[in-house]
């Protein structure tokens, strides 16, 4: 019992369990299986856009501009279409995803070589990021009847029964979970996040690793824009506002400790399902958006206290009889 | 014994000591780090508190300051018997240590930092600033102090921060300032406004309490002094009846070298060659040979430039010039990733820092620096880690329930094996150890020194840091002594002494 409660991936599979089967007691429907992976679909985004978030805070830093970057990347993904429908939509997904890595590394750098605290860097090119939207597009909208049908269509097709959007997910986690797992660069993600001062005599560039992880969360922001735009089939100024929180907040309760160096894939990607069950069960078990986001925020702050909680009871190991255990 | 009773006369007959321990000791699990330690300070005198690291100067300090508690013995105050079970009794009763680096608070201003837990109020109960900055006005210059008090701490340097945790002393009124190694941060002429400061707090009739390596300043400041040797108090006495040899003879006076597991290695041809290393502001000059098979200490006080000589080395800093052969070879090495391919690891001092990575799993520790050598087209192969991870943590004998656990959960000993399993995995030519042993129970220091030997006999070259001259005298085949970022003195096992050591590092000219 006690090993349970220590793995935070497990006591959060626990907690949505539990989660789910209030929900059932009041909209029994809810857990039939089509839902469910209509409720992954929903959260796919957020979980892409979680695993470059993670990459991030593993190494001590954080990405506010995501949100930003994902709505940067989407109009510019829009307004490609929309000016040369013929493009073929993986180009137009490319496109994206450079934009967003580029903007990801602007981060990266800003953190890197002027060594200015993230936070401050990614609240700016928040802002700037936001504020290149309005230029480029004028402040208008792209709307559905601008995009082309493939544009629109790719998120929704189905693939052995599932929508391309929650393969992708799929995908990304796949990705992401070799990354972490089985490169060095992976490794050094936790190393740099672990103990900055130790990974510089071992041989880890500290600025370069975390160019690295700014450079995949862009890279996630930009894929994420692409599906956002052509999942609601509309690109503006302000998608996605807010949304850089929801990112951090799947993150903090999938146990990635935000002092860095701390968390796993599985840990983002429950966090960010957690987020996802909570959005989509409160509406139809009647509770108002205003709630919801009262309870997310409650969440918020349980994870915390159980993840730090974690943190602390490990204490020392003196006793010898401690140090075999 | 005649000698000794007018000596105890002399040193006790001007006046009343403000402050005197009896027979104070204090134990650790495993080390007795004071033991019957008796000491009077005076009011209006210096006294120098001498002795190696280790000889239990800082526990001392602690007791006196409320930090810890003796196991034994009394502490009396102006007569009175007193007991500091908090920092905040020591404080009350007058006495006011002030370290190496200042406890101070950088963002507030030199006031607040003056007058922080007993700030004046106005009749409302909020701060009074006025009462506040002129009451601070007037205390700094008491304390030689001419800036304005409202200004950021931050902004000074540090020997003006040792003012500002003078003026607060003289705010609560201490009648005795501790001063640990005051002038270690101190530039030239900073250290010369700290002695005039000195002479101001002896002319108030302060009993100051002064800790220091450097026999100049001791013989310039002090009036008297007490020597400490592993936990003991050795000698006390005035500075005029006692010469530099005998202080260091007092100090050092003890045989050392029997109990360290130390080898007769063949030692070869050279391996690293630096020369004309130098720093625009931490080392100059810096040129030595280190061979095969070799362990060459380097000795020196702390903050003479060995740890910043030795991060330079391997790439973490960059020198202004010099030049590094390694087998013969001219080597650039511009980050500790090149020197670690080169074949030069360092293993940091400050272990908790610089050394483990806590939350990572043991395994992961050990194979860090060798993840090229365990992947395989560029992935990680976890079968190879584990493997290279138990070949090398097993021959440091580490003790561990399995290799999957997170290093924070070793002790300070088995995760200092953790750390330098890691670097032996790089397979290095050259090992720089810096303060292998600092910290760690006597069992894992037994431990490391043993290893530090085998490698040695097995061809390895080792550079130990080290400041405890035993460590340095009992595995050292060559010692280089550096001394305010310059090499002192070198010398060779044969010829080796205690004295020799500590005269190149506290800069003492030889007996004549």
């Amino acid at each position: 019992m006690s090993k349970f409660l220590k793995n935070r991936e497990l006591l959060l599979v626990g907690a949505i369990a539990v989660l789910l089967a209030l929900i059932t007691w009041r909209f029994p429907p809810f857990v039939a299986p089509a839902n469910l992976a209509r409720v992954y679909n929903d959260t796919s985004i957020l979980i892409i856009l979680a695993l470059g978030q993670m990459a991030v805070i593993l190494t001590r830093c954080i990405d506010l501009s995501m949100a930003a970057n994902l709505a940067l990347s989407g109009m510019v993904a829009a307004m490609l279409n929309a000016a040369y429908p013929g493009l073929p939509i993986p180009i137009v997904i490319l496109s994206a995803i450079a934009l967003g890595t580029l903007l990801g590394m602007i981060n990266g750098a800003l953190v890197w070589k002027l060594d200015i605290p993230p936070i401050v860097v990614t609240l700016g090119t928040l802002t700037i990021y936001r504020g290149l939207i309005f230029l480029l597009s004028d402040g208008k909208w792209i709307n559905a009847h601008q995009m082309s049908d493939a544009f629109k269509a790719l998120p929704r097709d189905a693939l052995l029964g599932f929508p391309v959007l929650s393969w992708l997910s799929l995908l990304m986690i796949a990705l992401v979970f070799l990354l972490m797992s089985r490169t060095a660069l992976g490794r050094a993600f936790y190393a740099v996040g672990g103990n900055p001062h130790a990974a510089v005599y071992t041989g880890i560039d500290v600025g370069r690793t975390r160019f690295a992880a700014y450079c995949l969360s862009g890279a996630l922001a930009g894929l994420s824009g692409y599906l956002w735009v052509s999942r609601y089939a509309v690109a503006y100024v302000d998608i996605a506002a807010g949304f850089e929180l929801d990112i951090i907040a799947a993150c903090v309760i999938g146990g990635i400790s935000i002092a860095g160096g701390i968390g796993t894939v599985a840990g983002a990607v429950l966090g960010a399902l957690f987020l996802g069950v909570i959005k989509n069960a409160l509406p139809v078990i009647n509770i108002s958006p205003f709630a919801q986001m009262a309870i997310s925020g409650t969440v918020i702050i349980i994870a915390v206290a159980v993840n730090a909680r974690a943190e602390r009871r490990k204490g020392r190991v003196i006793l010898r009889k401690a140090e075999a255990v | 014994m005649v000698d000794c009773l007018l000596l105890q006369d002399k040193l006790t007959s001007r006046m009343k000591p403000a402050i005197t321990l009896e027979g104070i000791s204090k134990s650790f699990p495993g080390v007795k780090a004071l033991s019957d330690v008796s000491l009077s300070l005076y009011p209006g005198s210096v006294t120098a508190l001498v002795g190696e690291n280790g000889a239990g100067k800082s526990t001392l300090v602690k007791i006196l300051t409320g930090i810890y508690q003796p196991d034994g013995g009394t502490i009396h105050v102006a007569d009175q018997e007193v007991r500091f079970p908090t920092a905040l009794a020591a404080a009350r009763a007058g006495v006011t240590a002030i370290h190496q680096e200042t406890v101070l608070f950088d963002d507030l201003s030199v006031a607040e930092n003056i007058f922080l837990g007993h700030t004046p109020r106005n009749r409302f109960g909020f701060i009074d600033w006025k009462r506040l900055n002129a009451d601070a006005r007037a205390l700094l210059s008491r304390a030689g102090a001419d800036f304005d008090p409202t200004i950021r701490l931050r902004d000074l340097g540090i020997a003006k921060k040792h003012l500002v945790a003078i003026a607060r002393a003289l705010s609560i009124d201490a009648q005795v300032v501790i001063m640990d190694e005051p002038t270690a941060a101190l530039s030239h002429k900073e250290i010369h406004e700290l002695y005039a400061l000195v002479e101001r707090l002896k002319a108030e009739g302060k009993a100051i309490l002064f800790i220091s390596h450097k026999f100049d300043e001791i013989f310039r400041i002090a009036d008297r002094y007490t020597v400490f040797r592993d936990g003991t108090m050795v000698g006390e006495g005035l500075i005029a009846d006692v010469s530099q040899d005998a202080l260091v003879r007092l100090m050092v006076g003890r045989a050392v070298g029997s109990v360290y597991p130390k080898k007769e290695v063949a030692i070869g041809a050279p391996v690293l060659t630096v020369s004309g290393y130098r720093h625009p502001t931490e080392f100059e000059d810096v040129n030595f040979e280190l061979r095969r098979g070799e362990i060459l200490g380097f000795y020196g006080l702390v903050g003479a430039g060995r740890s910043e000589f030795m991060q330079s080395l391997i790439g973490v800093t960059r020198p202004s010039a010099g030049a590094v052969r390694l087998d013969g070879q001219v080597l650039v090495i511009r980050s500790p990733a090149e020197a670690i391919r080169s074949g030069i690891v360092y293993v940091p001092e400050e272990r908790g820092r610089q050394g483990a990575i806590i939350g990572l799993p043991i395994f992961q520790n050990v194979t860090l620096p060798s993840l090229s050598r365990t992947s395989r087209s560029g992935f990680l192969q976890l079968a190879n880690e584990f493997a290279l991870a138990r070949e090398y943590t097993s021959r440091l004998d580490l003790r561990a329930a399995s290799l999957d656990q997170d290093v924070g959960t070793l002790s300070g000993g088995n995760q200092q094996k953790v750390v330098i399993a890691k670097w032996l995995a790089t397979k290095p030519k050259v090992i720089i150890l810096d303060e292998p042993t600092k910290g760690i129970d006597i069992g894992s220091k037994a431990a490391v020194h043993a290893f530090m030997s085998e490698l040695a006999a097995q061809g390895l070259s080792v550079i130990m840091v080290s400041s405890e001259i035993p460590e340095i005298m009992g595995m050292s085949d060559r010692v280089i002594v550096m001394r305010e970022g310059r090499i002192a003195g070198r010398f060779d096992r044969a010829e080796l002494t205690a004295e020799k050591l500590v005269r190149a590092a506290a800069g003492i000219q030889e007996a004549a």
